[in-house]
């Protein structure tokens, strides 16, 4: 199932390769303003780091301990 | 175990998009968290799956997005209204944009199918190529694309709809909304 081909990029490459072809007319300035959305949603939660308890959480499994 | 101190590295690295994804899943901070948290565990029990060189945050993702969804189908089973409870959760989140638009794009999102929702975010907001969501969804690249059409088609609808709010309250317009949450 997996592919030989994949990318492994992780780039922020976004949406809208020529090939996407939207089955209904979108109004460009919804679609872009979904796009706006949804990454400052992302963003939202981004910005915020990592937290300190998945810091500890693999300090924890690194030594072995407390593991579920 | 002892973990590898660049896999160690590279999993905090991911944490943040994890989150993001998880919340947009969920609706919910700390359910996401703890969706986080069991993806972490989950990847060490298994780190022998993982080949290294290719890409650990897909590895994660597609941790935690069938973790998720395994928890979902099995809520699924104990409750009922589980879109209900999302919208619901996602609407009692504090609006840390400051933004209404957000608040009601959220609420917007959380309407999709899951789906088109996870399509969407993995495409639309984590970053990944579609061939990337396909592999983490596991499903065919067409199917993501096609989920992403309907994703944005059905998103349009809705923010039409709200962006009618736009020009002041809109009472008529809450009303209708509301009644898609609980109506159906």
């Amino acid at each position: 199932m997996k592919r030989r081909t994949r990318m492994t990029t992780r780039s922020a490459k976004l949406p809208e390769p020529p090939s996407f072809d939207p089955p209904k007319a979108l109004g460009r300035d919804i679609q872009a303003k979904i796009g706006d959305q949804l990454r400052a949603m992302h963003d939202d939660i981004v910005k915020q780091g990592v937290p300190d308890r998945f810091v500890q959480l693999l300090s924890r499994l690194d030594k072995g301990e407390g593991e579920e | 175990m002892a973990i590898d101190p660049a896999l160690r590295e590279g999993m905090l690295a991911a944490v943040p998009r994890l989150r993001a994804f998880a919340v947009s899943l969920s609706g919910n901070v700390d359910r996401a968290d703890d969706l986080v948290q069991e993806t972490l565990v989950r990847a060490l029990t298994s780190i022998d799956s993982f080949r290294p060189g290719t890409n650990l945050a897909a590895w994660l993702f597609t941790i935690l997005r069938n973790h998720f969804r395994s928890e979902y189908r099995k809520r699924r089973r104990e409750v009922e209204d589980v879109d209900g409870r999302h919208t619901e959760s996602l609407r009692s989140q504090p609006e840390q944009m400051g933004h209404v638009e957000l608040a009601e794009f959220r609420e917007a999102l959380a309407k999709l199918p899951p789906d088109q929702r996870e399509a969407l975010v993995l495409v639309g907001a984590s970053g990944f190529s579609y061939e990337e969501a396909a592999e983490i969804c596991g499903c065919a690249v067409g199917t993501i694309k096609s989920r992403l059409n309907r994703a944005r088609n059905r998103l349009t609808d809705l923010m039409q709809i709200e962006s009618a709010d736009d020009f002041g309250p809109d009472a008529a317009t809450r009303a209708i909304l509301t009644d898609r949450d609980t109506g159906t």
